[in-house]
């Protein structure tokens, strides 16, 4: 695909997410709202820790630790979660929308790819404001600024977590080839993920045996790993390593996508549309 | 099309109370039509059972996964909140009832508020207008959401686990009274929701307001003590005495829960409060909808 045709595809994406700028904002704005009572749910629970004369941690996170590992997976599910993608997919699939990918010289998971590039871009410019408000009024929570090198690392991994969301569900989207409702089989995925993330709590809360193989699995990349790198809690060799897991599970889901699309146009019938 | 389908399963209802040259009359007639909405409700689902088999599975194991949290929370700490007697089947108690209430106001409201909008936005609201019964009761019931119930049966069985984990058998009054305080939770909830669907009367387009009452909802999902200090104590009195979700479940969890049960002057004020807020939401979404209807512009169609 040329830059121009690129670049024009970027440019209609931004103007079509604009339509619905207030309800957007206000969405935006909404979504903190259930973290105000996961502040109070955790402070009720390390009051109860204090007062029974534990050590107050929780899996190795304190109080303000745990506020701020909520805080920072809301930035990591902002730039991993791809709402509609997979089930829009397989909805073009059904409808037989794909048709228009396979006349005209642009494929479409590079136009799926740009076109929710553009989507994240309007995203954070609308988002930035309420997340800068949200970030300073907690600011407290945080225990300060992570050196420069932990600060990179963070950057990688948001931007790797949107490659990984990204390719993740584009190849989940894919099983609409072989079969015709998803929609089912997305839940289930969704619910998973939301557990196995971290979205919904920190994955060292979970017991020993279950965690061993939470770690192996792609998911905790898409909100755990960037929050945990920013508190420094992975560190040294294994972040390294992590990363170097994480850019496999990418190229891995990128070819598991470009493979399945390849076979699933072969069964493609293309009514309507 | 959503709109289309639901006009076209409350028809018969209505042919079934007024066809009859001398149909019942009063609240009878209401009973009978609820009960048809009920009947075209199943129907439809049974229609496409195992649509309706994965909406119950999902929503079953999206509870399940709530619970898994909590029960992760409980093998670190020992109660949620210091000596406030919420340990864990407390808690488990205070959960089942949130499920209660809140599977029930899905079974009857949720489609019915959620298609509110989009009657209103349509201008389809003007076929409800015509009919013979009263507009917001056709509004909110038409549609049942059967499917709910799953989550209803899993509140039961959470509960019953948890009275015998706490070894503590209600007496009949405590149980009567419960469900009395689990139908004025309803109400309260009820009233949120129909309020805000129609104020999309003024707002045209929309999509938020469910997910508004789903967030304001959030801050009833736990005790009323967690939300303590300078920010705690004024969010926990706008959404006591403002607006009043903090009753709805709190009240009546309370009742069947020793621990924390009903023992102050003050706490028994709060469950008198409880009744009057669930009677005043009422009141107060009657009008709503009344000043909504008057403004509503027939758009479109």
């Amino acid at each position: 695909m040329s830059p121009a045709a690129a670049w024009t595809i970027i440019r209609i994406s931004i103007a079509e997410r604009l339509i619905y700028r207030g309800d957007f904002a206000l969405g935006t704005l909404m979504r903190f709202l259930p973290i105000v009572t996961q502040v109070f749910l955790w402070a009720a629970v390390f009051s109860a820790l204090d007062a029974a004369g534990r050590p107050a941690e929780v899996a190795g996170f304190s109080y303000r630790e745990m506020i701020a590992y909520y805080l920072l997976t809301m930035v990591a599910r902002a730039f991993s979660s791809m709402p509609g993608l997979a089930s829009g997919i397989a909805r073009d699939i059904r409808s037989g929308a794909v048709n228009k990918y396979l006349i005209q010289p642009v494929d479409m998971l590079h136009y799926l790819l740009l076109h929710r590039i553009a989507h994240k871009l309007v995203y954070y410019s609308v988002a930035l404001g309420p997340f800068a408000l949200v970030f300073l009024l907690c600011r407290g929570f945080f225990p300060g600024w992570p050196d420069p090198e932990t600060l990179c690392v963070f950057a990688a991994s948001l931007v790797m977590a949107f490659l990984l969301g990204f390719f993740l569900e584009s190849a989940l989207g894919m099983i609409g080839f072989w079969f015709l409702e998803v929609s089912s089989l997305l839940f289930v995925y969704m619910l998973f993920a939301f557990f196995f993330s971290g979205h919904m709590f920190p994955i060292d809360m979970l017991p020993a045996g279950v965690a061993t193989v939470v770690r192996l699995l792609p998911l905790q990349y898409l909100a755990y790993f960037p929050a945990a790198v920013f508190l420094g809690k992975v560190s040294g060799p294994e972040l390294w390593q992590s990363l170097a897991v994480e850019a496999a599970w990418i190229v891995f889901f990128a070819f598991a996508g470009r493979i399945a699309f390849r076979r699933g146009v072969r069964r493609y019938g293309g009514y309507g549309g | 099309m959503r709109t289309m389908d639901s006009r076209q399963s409350a028809n018969p209802a209505l042919g079934a109370a007024d066809g009859g040259p001398i149909g019942p009359s009063g609240p009878l007639r209401y009973v009978r039509v609820m009960a048809v909405f009920a009947r075209n409700s199943l129907v439809r689902d049974m229609t496409f059972r195992v649509n309706f088999l994965i909406n119950v599975a999902s929503s079953i194991s999206w509870v399940l996964m709530n619970l898994g949290f909590y029960l992760l929370i409980f093998r670190f700490a020992p109660s949620i909140g210091a000596s406030t007697g919420w340990e864990q089947w407390p808690f488990f108690a205070f959960l089942a009832t949130g499920l209660l209430i809140n599977s029930t106001v899905h079974a009857l409201f949720m489609v019915n508020a959620d298609e509110l909008s989009e009657l209103i936005r349509t201008g389809n609201l003007d076929f409800v207008l015509l009919r013979p019964i009263d507009t917001q009761f056709m509004v909110s019931l038409s549609r049942i959401d059967w499917s709910a119930l799953g989550n209803f049966c899993v509140g039961l069985i959470l509960l019953a686990t948890a009275l015998v984990r706490m070894n503590y058998l209600p007496s009949f009054l405590e149980c009567a009274l419960y469900v009395f305080f689990l139908v004025c939770g309803v109400a309260i909830y009820y009233s949120l929701m129909i309020a805000l669907a129609a104020s999309s009367v003024w707002l045209g387009r929309n999509l938020s307001l469910l997910d508004f009452w789903f967030y304001i909802t959030t801050f009833a999902r736990y005790p009323m003590e967690i939300y303590q200090g300078r920010f705690g104590a004024p969010l926990r009195a706008a959404f006591t005495w403002v607006i009043p979700v903090l009753v709805v479940v709190n009240v009546p969890a309370r009742l069947l829960v020793q621990s924390v049960r009903p023992s102050s002057a003050s706490d028994w004020f709060l469950a008198a409060f409880a009744v009057a807020a669930a009677i005043a939401s009422l009141a107060a979404s009657r009008i709503i909808f009344q000043i909504a209807l008057r403004a509503y512009r027939s758009s479109g169609s």
